[in-house]
């Protein structure tokens, strides 16, 4: 069946057939795998699900600017709707359906109590700007989530306001900059490791900064004796991961903060991977200035498809008097609220409008406090003996980039599939087929055909046991040429691989009532 | 612990798989100094009652929005949001997933955006939209970049009467990369002359519809003669209710949109999570920030969405890429999308009208107290009141009474003696003429003594 606007549309196209049963159906449905136009397929502009009460004619004070064309929006009915989003809901991999080992992204379980605190009303359905008077208990929130992570980080500061891990990089880095500003000295480099999230070169360079890359050992670290040789009086800071995306705790990085604090510059590490020593490690105690916390990883607030996340950012006393505001002070009897810079501050700023995501913070000290300083550890712990669980039954058949012991994820390359014709993106795509999110593909970028597996903590043995045997299962296929399964993999999905470069060719980014693109 | 379900057992036979003796060979790679030998100084584990109970104890120390009559706008509004939307946000197939890099198993959440950016392109009257950002104010800063990057100039112009926190994000945004950001000056109801800050080296005007005061302007002209010059309008609205009733900033020549989408599907939640809106026109589609979802085939020839144009995002592009970042509002734009699915054209244009007709009744009744002026000639649902007495020392006392009178222009000018006496005032469709009466009889005694 075609649209309105002549494509095929989620009612079956062209191809309605290639099930089990191999006959085409009526509603291009299968059984409890249902087909789900888009609103404005089912829905129009008349209809409603809300009810509100008639207006009584009145005076507009809007100066002449209603808005008098149709907008377009179209609605539906309560149960429409309810079932609309319940049907595209099933469509959907999720934490709550199976092990999720996307590397480097910390697909953890996400407690139900952290949703139910969040949504108590003196905390949800408060303002951020009603009087500081009115919000003790926000504060006190903040303060007290600002004295787990200082406290866990052996850091002296934290910042609270960033939304999001990449924010929370940016503001490390303003907090640099603001510092060495302060010295007359802003100088211009940032050095960060080829295995980098692609958010550290870019932060850099929003912060005005030239990136320049530092190889790996052959060990899957930091060279070292390459950064040294790179590091001189322009350099501003490195940005290092650690554990670093290869699943590996950078050995030297001691000599690390000392070479770049040497030179002085500034250590700012990206804190993507605290899961993996939450409790055992303070970063503090490795002389880190700066590091930003994803509370969506590490702390469990729910991902939530993409967002949204929270990226708190714990500061060195070097770099505390530089954090941006607002910020919370703890007084003899009440919170303080500081939403402007103090005369003579040295606050570089602001980064967002009102304070942070204290909704994230409500579910990420939930989480804390259900743990506890040990729990906390424990998280460490068995999240890093899933790892290796994993890396030591694997490595037989699967090629280990690097040596155990890893942290929190192992991480492989394509040399096992060497010869078969399957690659890294068709064994994903194959692990759809046995009911699995696929690992992360192709990152970190130091190996070729990278496949990072992060387990999590919240796995049962017969879980990893299960994800294992799935693993080996395939590994099997491949090297005995099943490549049909693969190259053609996802058979059991909703869809079937998608053509991404058309996508991206002629890019349609909205429906639309007629043709117009 | 109730989150771990390794056993003793299991980790034994674990240890024995990987063959090493105990836990700590593992972590063999740290600095043997920096390995913690004991626990760290925070409370150990809690039951899932206790957790509730600290939670309780922070949240009643607060006074939340709903309990007495509030009048607090200024970015942030509190609207009523169905049921329906928030039992949708817990599904864990929802709540539990990451972002949709695997397309063929996340097609929940790719078809939602896609929804999700046809309305924000209908509701501002754009060409397209992103999945969102982070918030509406890390939006505007998103904003002044993307118009830096397609003129190739530096010089941001501000209107005075953008969210004064807006500006402060902007300022931030730009100041590494060269940018300079001239604030006009603020005024709460006089006409700005923005063009005349307009040269060679502007790249765009940023200004905000309604204003932060509540004022209503045509920026028509504005967009005229700035497309004259190749420059960039950025039209900013934080109550996104507002486009129900008033043209979209896409009529009057926007070409870069951002919008504050809390008032739709989202609390209050004390400033975030919140969910910023952006769009544009379809000419400058590779120079937005954020992610994009786009419609596409599968191997069948079935439709299907995927996250699309990645050659703009940090992951490929790096250093080059159009923004640092990584994550949208996700969630908060499911919510967005479920509320206004409910809402649709008649519900969302109902909402509105009743928005500012409870303003209008409000501003009517304040009209008659002694001591209270009202300053703006139009208004959506937040207006702007000049009292014979200063503002915040005013709200203070209507504390004590249970009554959030608005928000004291001092709390975010504390600088401007001319605002000491302001006081923005908001309505919703939550406000009951008994709350407007209340205040108005709180606003007499207060201010006739």
């Amino acid at each position: 069946m075609l649209n309105n606007q002549g494509r095929p549309t989620g009612v079956d196209g062209a191809k309605n057939v290639g099930s089990a049963t191999g006959f085409a159906t009526y509603t291009g449905s299968r059984g409890l795998s249902q087909v789900e136009g888009l609103i404005y397929e089912i829905g129009d502009v008349k209809r409603t699900g809300v009810d509100f009460p008639e207006v009584e004619d009145f005076e507009s004070c809007l100066g002449g600017m209603e808005r008098k064309e149709e907008i377009g929006l179209v609605g539906l009915s309560e149960p429409e709707t309810m079932r609309h989003y319940t049907r595209l809901s099933r469509k959907n991999y999720a934490i709550d359906l199976g092990l999720y080992p996307l590397g480097s992204c910390t697909m953890k379980h996400n407690p139900r109590i952290n949703e139910k605190v969040a949504r108590i009303p003196g905390l949800s359905d408060v303002h951020p700007l009603q009087p500081i008077s009115t919000t003790q208990g926000a504060l006190d929130l903040i303060d007290t989530l600002a004295h787990w992570l200082k406290t866990l980080t052996g850091m002296p500061a934290v910042a609270m306001s960033p939304k999001a891990g990449a924010h929370g990089e940016l503001c490390g880095l303003m907090a640099i900059r603001a510092a060495l500003e302060a010295k007359g000295d802003a100088r211009s480099i940032v050095l960060a490791p080829e295995s980098a999230h692609g958010t550290n070169p870019a932060t850099a360079a929003l912060c005005g900064y030239k990136v320049k890359p530092i190889p790996a050992t052959a060990d899957g670290r930091v060279d070292l004796a390459a950064m040294k040789e790179a590091l001189g009086p322009d350099v501003a800071a490195i940005m290092v991961t650690n554990p670093n995306t290869c699943g590996l705790f950078e050995r030297e990085i001691i000599e690390i903060a000392d070479a770049v604090h040497a030179i002085g510059g500034y250590f700012y590490c990206d804190g993507a991977n605290f899961n993996a020593i939450v409790g055992k490690v303070r970063p503090g105690d490795l002389g880190v200035d700066a590091m930003h916390i994803n509370l969506h990883k590490t702390f469990s607030t729910p991902h939530g498809g993409g967002g949204p996340g929270a990226g708190p950012v714990v500061l060195s006393e070097a770099l505390a008097p530089y954090a941006p505001i607002p910020y919370v002070l703890a007084g003899e009897e009440s919170f303080e609220l500081v939403e402007h810079d103090v005369v003579g501050g040295k606050s570089f700023g602001r980064m967002t409008a009102f304070h942070g995501q204290m909704g994230m913070c409500i579910r990420a000290l939930a989480y804390m406090m259900s743990h506890g300083a040990d729990g906390l550890a424990k998280i460490a712990e068995d999240s890093v003996l899933n790892a290796n669980y994993v890396l030591a039954s694997l490595k037989d058949v699967m090629s280990a980039s690097y040596d155990g012991p890893c942290m929190h994820e192992a991480l492989f390359d394509d040399r096992f599939l060497k010869d078969t014709g399957v690659s890294t993106l068709d064994f994903s795509k194959a692990m759809i087929d046995e009911g699995y999110h696929p690992m992360t593909m192709y990152f970190p970028l130091v190996v070729h055909g990278a496949m990072l597996i992060e387990p999590t903590e919240s796995e049962s043995k017969g879980s990893v046991d299960q994800f294992i045997g799935m693993m080996r299962h395939l590994v099997k296929a491949a090297k005995e040429g099943e490549t049909e399964r693969f190259l053609g993999a996802p058979y059991n999905a909703p869809l079937k691989r998608l053509d991404e470069t058309a996508a991206a060719r002629n890019p349609i980014l909205r429906w639309r009532k007629t043709e117009e693109e | 612990m109730r989150y771990l379900p390794l056993s003793s057992d299991d980790r034994a036979e674990m240890l024995d798989k990987i063959g090493v003796k105990e836990i700590d060979d593992l972590f063999v790679d740290v600095p043997p100094h920096a390995l913690l030998k004991g626990l760290l100084d925070l409370p150990l584990h809690m039951t899932e009652m206790e957790v509730e109970q600290n939670f309780e104890a922070f949240a009643a120390k607060n006074v939340s929005a709903g309990s007495g009559p509030f009048f607090v706008g200024a970015g942030a509004y509190r609207h009523y949001v169905p049921s329906s939307v928030d039992y949708q946000l817990q599904r864990g197939e929802f709540l539990t997933a990451y972002t949709p890099y695997q397309p063929e198993i996340s097609q929940g959440t790719l078809q939602t955006l896609y929804e999700f950016q046809t309305q924000v392109a209908q509701i501002t009257g754009m060409d397209v939209a992103n999945a969102s950002m982070y918030d509406g104010s890390t939006a505007c800063g998103e904003a002044a970049l993307m118009a830096r990057r397609i003129t190739r100039k530096n010089k941001v112009i501000v209107s005075g009467n953008l969210h004064p926190q807006y500006i402060d994000v902007v300022k931030n945004a730009t100041k590494h990369t060269d940018g300079i950001v001239i604030v006009s000056e603020t005024t709460v109801n006089k006409p700005e002359n923005l063009l005349d800050q307009v040269d060679a080296d502007t790249s765009c005007v940023i200004v905000q519809y309604p204003d932060f005061f509540g004022n209503i302007n045509d920026y028509t002209a504005l967009a005229d003669a700035l497309h004259e010059q190749k420059k960039i309008l950025v039209i900013v609205t934080t109550e996104i209710v507002a486009l129900g009733a008033i043209k979209s900033p896409g009529e009057m020549g926007a070409d870069i949109v951002v919008g504050e989408g809390q008032s739709i599907g989202n609390g209050l939640n004390y400033g975030g999570p919140y969910v910023g809106l952006f769009a544009t026109r379809q000419k400058y589609v590779r120079q937005l920030p954020g992610r994009l979802c786009g419609e596409t085939t599968d191997a069948d020839g079935k439709r299907g969405y995927v996250l699309t144009l990645s050659t703009r995002e940090q992951h490929i592009r790096r250093e080059k890429a159009t923004s640092n970042i990584c994550t949208n509002a996700g969630l908060c734009t499911l919510a967005f999308t479920i509320h206004m699915t409910l809402l649709g054209e008649v519900g969302y244009r109902q909402m509105a009208k009743i928005n500012h007709a409870g303003a209008v009744k409000l501003a009517g009744k304040l009209k008659e107290v002694d001591g209270v002026e009202l300053l703006n000639s139009t208004f959506f649902n937040e207006f702007t009141v000049r009292l014979n007495k200063n503002a915040a020392e005013v709200v203070e006392a209507l504390v004590e009474h249970d009554v959030i009178a608005g928000l004291p222009v001092s709390r975010l000018y504390p600088n401007n003696p001319d605002f000491a006496n302001d006081l923005i005032i908001a309505v919703t469709e939550t406000t009951s003429e008994d709350d407007m009466d209340i205040l108005v009889s709180e606003l007499n005694e207060v201010l006739s003594c």
